[in-house]
């Protein structure tokens, strides 16, 4: 079986698990948040059920409006903060809270072999712990709260392997980025997708995570590592409870195995208005932009901010440039102002919010007027995504979006950095 | 059997086109019916009438899990959708709501904007009435029949704790 077959295997109850079989899965982790929550919970008492099936293993996370944008949020946050008092599930107020999927793993609420489910698309990036982990909807939430599991369909593993090393600025953004490029944005579609090969082995945890989480843009259903020496080290501080790490059969069947020689790669820009459509950030020259946006589930992490200061540090972002910062939990935060991060963002110009999903959904802290472009190191690059149907969002890594913000325009930061 | 015109798009249409995220303050069904297809389509909510059926090509609801865009779409009228294939969330999403889904290439590439159809999603059957044409969708594994004939994941859900009672 494959990483995602073994561990839905384990969690039905069963010796063997194969695509297509219908089970019923333990959940180890249910999760909602500030605009998923209210649907979740109003199909929860539909149920007709008094309490959730283990508060200690649900999560709810105000992130993506909050702190409150406008008073319809605030009312959506303040039914979860309500909700979440009456059952005594885990949830995080403004000032502990961070993006789910930055906070959750920081907070070893997730581990290895856990399934994990969240009413959040992004609920995949907890694959780089060597989880199960899925987005599903409102009413899949509700029912997990209700019972503590899920009816899911097992999907078949399309293996990728990447061979070779990364070159200077490539990250796993550019990994993901170049994956969703050549695969196409249902490349995916249904599948788990099981990243190995040597440049996975000498991807940080924070790479990794960054990788499951777009795993979604290929419309796959999870994206998953192995658990290796790295993995041990971030779960072992910050598990409160045993897990159980699984590995791959040396005979699992693969439905595809795609292997990428990553040596050549250069940093990937996915231009409007699809992930998949991707380029080398050296033919994306001269598009002038308005913001830059650093930050996100997907990039939101100690190491992205370590790079973009790299790249700000002793420079000015352009003068036509609004550059946002969002550290993705209060740790990310305190860490970077610890270690001088903030002060170098501050000091070239940028501006430093609190963690929230914000901008990256068109919310709120940077959204785009018709006519405005931004570079984002967020997921989406949908029409209308970050604010106007008339608005651009090009997708990039922490480094050439810092790049991009002190040019005033797309750049690759090897334009400066020698 | 349900009855009514086709409303067509093409590939990929993501959940921020059906429910723009800044929508996502709002959780009535009825108020963001408003707003659906907005991002891609803003007459689309003027057009349709109650019993519409919606017909997509591959990958519909691409994108966020907000189950926000099934619910605006069901609450606008439109009582299915036919597409070539659908993003897994999405069809989740949908299937749990009670608003029924079929994947029918044939019927997908045979059918024009504004056609009428007649639909039998409980027996995959699709009536081209305009053009006299008719279309088998693909039928549901048994699982997913029996989550549809409970009337959707929360009705399941009932009978499976009652059943745990009992």
């Amino acid at each position: 079986m494959t990483l995602a077959e073994k561990i839905l295997a384990a969690h039905a109850d069963k010796k063997r698990v194969s695509p297509g079989d219908f089970i019923n899965a333990r959940v180890d982790l249910v999760m909602a948040n500030d605009i998923t929550a209210p649907i979740a919970i109003r199909e929860f008492r539909r149920i007709g059920v008094n309490k959730v099936f283990d508060p200690q293993k649900v999560v709810m996370v105000p992130d993506h409006f909050v702190p409150n944008k406008d008073i319809a949020s605030a009312e959506q946050a303040k039914l979860m903060r309500e909700f979440a008092r009456e059952q005594g599930v885990i949830y995080f107020e403004v000032g502990q809270m961070g993006i789910e999927h930055v906070l959750l793993p920081e907070q070893g609420l997730v581990l290895p072999g856990d399934v994990a489910i969240g009413a959040d698309s992004h609920t995949c990036t907890y694959g780089a712990l060597g989880a199960f982990a899925t987005g599903m909807g409102s009413t899949d939430i509700a029912a997990a709260m209700a019972t503590g599991d899920i009816w899911m369909k097992v999907p078949p593993t399309i293996k990728l392997i990447y061979h070779g090393s990364l070159g200077k600025w490539v990250s796993g953004k550019d990994l993901i980025l170049y994956t969703i490029g050549d695969i196409g944005v249902d490349g995916a579609l249904y599948s788990a997708m099981e990243f190995a090969g040597e440049a996975i082995d000498a991807l940080s945890i924070d790479g990794r995570f960054t990788m499951a989480n777009m795993a979604i843009e290929a419309g796959a259903k999870a994206g998953i590592f192995g658990v290796d020496n790295k993995t041990q080290l971030y779960v072992k501080s910050r598990a409160q409870r045993p897990y159980l790490v699984y590995e791959p059969d040396s005979d699992a069947e693969y439905s595809q195995v795609i292997k990428y020689d990553v040596s050549d790669i250069e940093p990937q820009v996915a231009l409007p208005h699809s992930p998949a459509n991707t380029k080398p950030v050296g033919q994306v020259k001269n598009i002038e932009i308005n913001q830059a946006v650093i930050g996100s589930c997907t990039n939101g992490r100690l190491e992205d901010l370590r790079i973009a200061a790299q790249i700000l540090k002793g420079r000015k972002v352009h003068p036509g440039v609004r550059c946002i910062i969002l550290p993705g939990s209060q740790q990310v935060y305190l860490d970077a102002l610890v270690e001088g991060l903030i002060e170098t963002f501050i000091k070239a110009g940028a501006a430093v919010s609190t963690p929230t999903c914000g901008p990256c959904l068109g919310g709120h802290m940077g959204v785009l007027a018709a006519g405005e472009r931004c570079i984002s190191t967020t997921n989406r690059n949908f029409v209308g995504r970050m604010g106007s149907p008339e608005s651009e969002v090009y997708l990039a890594n922490p480094a050439v979006a810092a790049a991009s913000a002190i040019m005033g325009r797309i750049a690759s930061p090897e334009e400066f950095i020698h | 059997m349900l009855k009514g015109k086709v409303h067509k798009y093409g590939a990929n249409v993501d959940t921020d086109a059906i429910i723009p995220a800044h929508y996502l303050n709002i959780s009535d069904p009825a108020e963001l019916a408003k707003h659906c297809m907005e991002g891609i389509d803003k007459d689309f909510i003027k057009r349709v009438k109650p019993g519409d059926i919606m017909m997509v090509t591959t990958n519909f609801g691409c994108g966020s899990s907000r189950e926000h865009a099934p619910l605006a779409i069901k609450a606008a009228g439109i009582s299915c959708i036919i597409a070539k294939s659908f993003a897994r969330i999405f069809f989740r999403n949908a299937i749990n709501i009670g608003l029924p889904l079929l994947e029918c290439d044939e019927a997908v590439d045979k059918t024009k904007a504004g056609d009428t159809l007649e639909v039998d999603p409980a027996k995959g059957r699709i009536k081209n009435v305009t053009r006299g044409t008719e279309f088998r969708a693909k039928p549901y594994p048994d699982f997913m029949a029996k989550l549809i004939s409970a009337g959707g994941l929360v009705e399941y859900t009932k009978k499976r704790l009652a059943r745990r009672r009992a």
